[in-house]
């Protein structure tokens, strides 16, 4: 079978790609692009390491197929901060050692940026049940959730 | 130390993790994120369905004609010795003429995609000839099935304690395994060098035995195959021995084909495959007197080995040296059994069998509380280690830096532990289908390898002309912060701030002959080796100076980036400089092994430990007794960390280690079906915790001013594994919990997981057996 043409926006770039029909997209952003902040943790769309957004929707990349990207906009872990200056997320992460291993770190990120997308303003409940599909085996949570709330806090009086 | 002699970066300062910044924007790079050779091959790995079965034919032809198929082999395939056993010869890197567990690797197919292997694996005949298996403890221990002799463990007169003693219990209990879950799961990338010669890429804790086992299985020396890790996605003990058959298979593949192999095992064949924390059953018989104090106790311990030995010597005798926890037992037998079954071989999991040895113990604490009819701390209070006398060990090993008193008594009074306690009575009473409950947990975890020989490390510093360092030493990072800890003690030592200290990769050509980083000694071991390298150049720079300045050596003083005679000075990189240019050295290599470690395996007896590290937990829980779920409302921490080398990272230590212990002895239930094969081999059917998981309320300190009192690096303390056993806390909350379903009459009959299945099993038996008995208030 012939490979697929794909062109689709990927952290605000015009992008093109040729894949395999049931390729998925975490298999192209990470062997065909070169974007390896995607981490495949299960495969299964259990564990979201492989968080990225499509049209501004939080889903697995590796649950979705590359072909699926056609027309639309896909934002990375890659595509989060501009240049040198980080995202304020990924500031807070960082200063409050709200990682260890690393690997579910960039899924945490682009899920939490989701989130505050969604809802700037989120209760620690609703942090807490957000982040529930973004799975981490060192941390224990507590700081990622806390780094989430502080952000979205500065976030808002930034705002203001 | 003073502010002038500040620098950026010090021991004992918060500083961030070396790779979070690379972590937060996914330029971190791990194995598999590297970009591939040409010509890369990738490997699948056909299994054993059978948990025990002879091989009586492989048939490959089928599976080596496929597409894109380069090479495949099974055992016969192997030049060298097909043995990557750590502690015992005979455990295969692929299966030879038998197989005896579910997942045994027996054939690799290297391919030019993954795609291509894993359709080429389906078409492997392999002819077994199916055997009998043993699956479980209990069968093993019936016919005295062991991956190697049982190991006990005495001291006193147990026997006679016990039968003299006014009270005797004795009972039944037992804790469930745990799968590792890092997020990486294993990989290894094997590439061909000049000569015979292969670099091993492995996500490794233990790169010097990854090395080792390739070797052996290609026959050749070990100079030449170099390993090289520069961070792993976690492990957690999962990838101390295991990573040796992927290395070794990938390895293989890339010596016969002469093309780079990457073999990175799916999340669902990893937890297929690997092993896992070691499941146990315990029996207990304990004697002690109307105040609970224990008199002597008999404790047998049967341990699922699995299919071979591993690492099960280290992790029994671990488990086994911790069955005491904080507890004086003046009689005791401890019995080791490592049953043999036709399972996974089960392998080092953070705090390597103290955790299961711990929870037996303070069942049997529990026990003798509810059969008293006091309260569970009381009944720990009789029993702590004294200071000064009641200080010995089952293993003769005196406790000299016995803090837990302080640590309990504190924790206690900064909670109100008693009004926490009577809050949940007037809650449960006002609550018919919700029951609280309240437990604390405290810690005695000894720290160093069990094995003498194994406490041991090496660094190696240089320092350019620049004044720019490069650090490098036998440990791996995992994300614990190792790396970050050792570079601070480089500054330190140096007086030069912490960006000036390059941290490379680990490889076994740069510091050779590395113990694992294991044993929550990683920063204990290559701290100290990273300080002794850095002092040896000091010293030599030091002179330097000292000619230099015409000042004796005494006066020579780094401090802030530079270094002084009196008032005269030069910048650390004047200093380089000026020492090249005097044609001294300016690299070193730093070695270090433990002080005062002593441990006779046949009679298990010594001083195993360097010292001990503390800490102790409360956790309030609820559980529905008509659901069986539970929740972990709070939990309070305080952990001695001696003088913390980074209370930021020890902090994420601690944190990050309760909520994996919880995962194991709550919701982490690992299923076998009887034909051995894993069920719960994916996220989806395994649960470990996620956010809402864990304590909503999580207070979580550090102790202060609580210095090791040992010459350890900096005065700090390991804290890796201890603080995952603080999570039986919760554990024993839960039964607290069902335990006040009936006023606290009775000792609920609840193993570990605590799964809710489990919970409302343990409530309708404890309801049961309750209405079985008279009230003691009718009485």
């Amino acid at each position: 079978m012939a490979k697929l043409h794909v062109s689709t926006t990927i952290n605000g770039e015009p992008t093109e790609f040729l894949c395999e029909p049931y390729e998925t997209m975490l298999d192209v952003l990470r062997d065909g692009l070169g974007l390896t902040g995607s981490k495949e943790g299960c495969g299964s769309g259990d564990c979201g390491a492989c968080s990225i957004t499509l049209d501004n929707r939080l889903v697995c990349s590796c649950l979705m197929l590359a072909a699926e990207a056609e027309g639309h906009e896909i934002n990375t872990i890659e595509g989060m901060a501009k240049g040198e200056n980080l995202q304020p997320l990924q500031q807070k992460f960082l200063e409050m050692a709200a990682l260890q291993c690393g690997i579910c770190t960039p899924g945490m990120l682009v899920a939490a940026k989701s989130l505050l997308e969604h809802n700037p303003n989120p209760t620690e409940t609703e942090v807490r049940y957000w982040l529930a599909g973004n799975l981490c085996r060192c941390t224990g949570y507590d700081k990622i959730v806390r780094a989430v709330m502080d952000t979205a806090e500065e976030m808002r009086g930034a705002a203001q | 130390m003073s502010v002038e002699t500040d620098i950026v970066g010090a021991v004992h300062t918060k500083v961030r993790h070396d790779s979070a910044r690379g972590h937060v924007t996914g330029q971190a790079q791990y194995i598999d994120d590297m970009p591939l050779l040409p010509g890369t091959l990738e490997v699948v790995l056909v299994t054993s369905p059978h948990p025990h079965a002879a091989i009586v034919s492989i048939d490959v032809a089928a599976a080596r004609a496929a597409d894109g198929v380069r090479d495949v082999i099974s055992a016969n395939g192997i030049p060298g010795d097909n043995n990557i056993g750590p502690v015992f010869d005979g455990e295969p890197a692929l299966a030879e003429g038998v197989v005896d567990y579910v997942g045994a690797p027996v054939v690799a197919i290297a391919a030019d995609s993954y795609d291509q292997a894993r359709a080429a694996a389906a078409l492997v005949k392999i002819d077994y000839e199916v055997r009998p298996a043993v699956l479980d403890i209990e069968q093993a221990l019936e016919q005295e099935l062991y991956t190697y002799p049982p190991q006990f463990m005495t001291i006193g007169d147990p026997d006679a304690a016990i039968t003299k003693a006014q009270h005797r219990i004795d009972g039944e209990v037992r804790c469930g395994g745990q799968d590792h879950f890092y997020l990486e799961s294993h990989i290894a990338m094997a590439v061909p060098g000049e000569f015979g010669d292969l670099q091993v890429y492995c996500s490794t804790q233990h790169p010097s035995e990854v090395q080792h086992g390739v070797a052996h299985v290609l026959g050749v020396p070990t100079n030449e195959v170099t390993v090289e890790v520069r961070r792993m996605g976690g492990a957690f003990g999962g990838k101390e021995s295991q990573p040796s058959i992927f290395a070794a298979i990938a390895a293989l593949l890339a010596d016969r084909t002469g093309q780079p192999v990457k073999l990175r095992l799916r999340r669902d064949d990893d937890m297929v495959i690997t092993g896992k924390r070691h499941d146990f059953l315990f029996r207990y018989d304990v004697g002690f007197d109307p105040d609970g104090r224990i008199e002597g106790v008999d404790i047998l311990m049967g341990m699922r080995s699995g299919n071979v030995a591993d690492l099960s010597p280290g992790v029994l005798a671990r488990a086994l040296c911790h069955a005491d926890n904080c507890y004086y037992l003046p009689n005791a037998r401890l019995r080791g059994y490592p049953c043999k079954t036709n399972t996974v071989s089960n392998t080092a999991f953070r705090g390597f069998g103290g955790p299961q040895g711990m929870l037996v113990i303070e069942t049997v604490i529990e026990h003798i509380a509810r059969t008293l009819g006091r309260a569970v701390d009381e009944i720990r209070a009789v029993n702590y280690y004294s200071t000064d006398d009641r200080n010995v060990t089952p293993y003769q090993q005196r406790v000299t830096d016995n803090i837990i008193l302080p640590i309990v008594d504190r924790l206690r009074s900064e909670i109100d532990f008693d009004g926490l306690s009577s809050a949940i009575d007037e809650f449960n009473g006002a609550n018919q289908t919700l029951k609280k409950g309240i437990a604390l947990m405290p810690v005695k975890f000894g720290i160093s390898f069990n094995t003498p020989k194994l406490n041991q490390a090496g660094a190696l510093v240089h320092v350019y002309t620049d004044g720019s360092v490069h650090l490098n030493h036998g440990g791996t990072e995992m994300g614990q912060g190792l790396f970050t800890k050792v570079a601070q003690v480089v500054a330190s030592v140096f007086q030069i701030d912490l960006d000036n200290i390059k941290i490379s990769s680990t490889r076994t050509d740069k510091v050779p002959n590395t113990s694992a980083t294991a044993a929550s000694a990683g920063s204990d071991l290559n701290g100290m080796a990273a300080f002794n390298a850095t002092n040896t150049i000091k010293a030599r720079m030091v002179e330097v100076a000292a000619n230099h300045f015409s000042a004796s050596v005494d006066s020579i003083e780094f401090r802030q980036n530079r270094v002084y005679a009196g008032n005269e000075s030069l910048s650390f990189t004047e200093l380089a400089q000026l020492t090249w240019d005097e044609r001294v050295s300016l690299s070193a290599t730093g070695f270090y092994s433990t002080p005062g470690l002593s441990w006779d395996a046949k009679s298990m007896i010594g001083n195993p430990f360097y010292y001990y590290t503390y800490g102790a937990a409360v956790s309030e829980v609820v559980i529905d007794t008509l659901t069986g779920e539970s929740r972990v409302l709070r939990t309070d921490i305080l952990q001695d960390c001696g003088n913390s080398l980074n209370p930021a990272i020890d902090l994420g230590q601690i944190e990050g280690a309760f909520v994996q212990g919880q995962g194991w002895l709550t919701s982490e239930e690992l299923v076998w079906d009887d034909a051995g094969r894993l069920l719960t081999h994916g996220p989806s059917t395994y649960k470990i915790p996620g956010s809402r998981d864990v304590p909503p309320i999580f207070n979580v300190h550090i102790l202060e001013d609580a210095p090791n009192r040992e010459a350890t690096i900096f005065h700090s303390k390991a804290v890796g594994e201890p603080p995952l056993m603080l999570a039986l806390s919760v554990w024993l909350a839960i039964r607290d919990a069902v335990s006040r379903v009936t006023g606290h009459r009775h000792l609920p009959n609840l193993d570990a997981p605590a799964t809710p299945e489990a919970i409302l099993m343990a409530v309708d038996d404890i309801k049961r057996r309750d209405s079985q008995t008279p009230s003691p208030a009718k009485v």
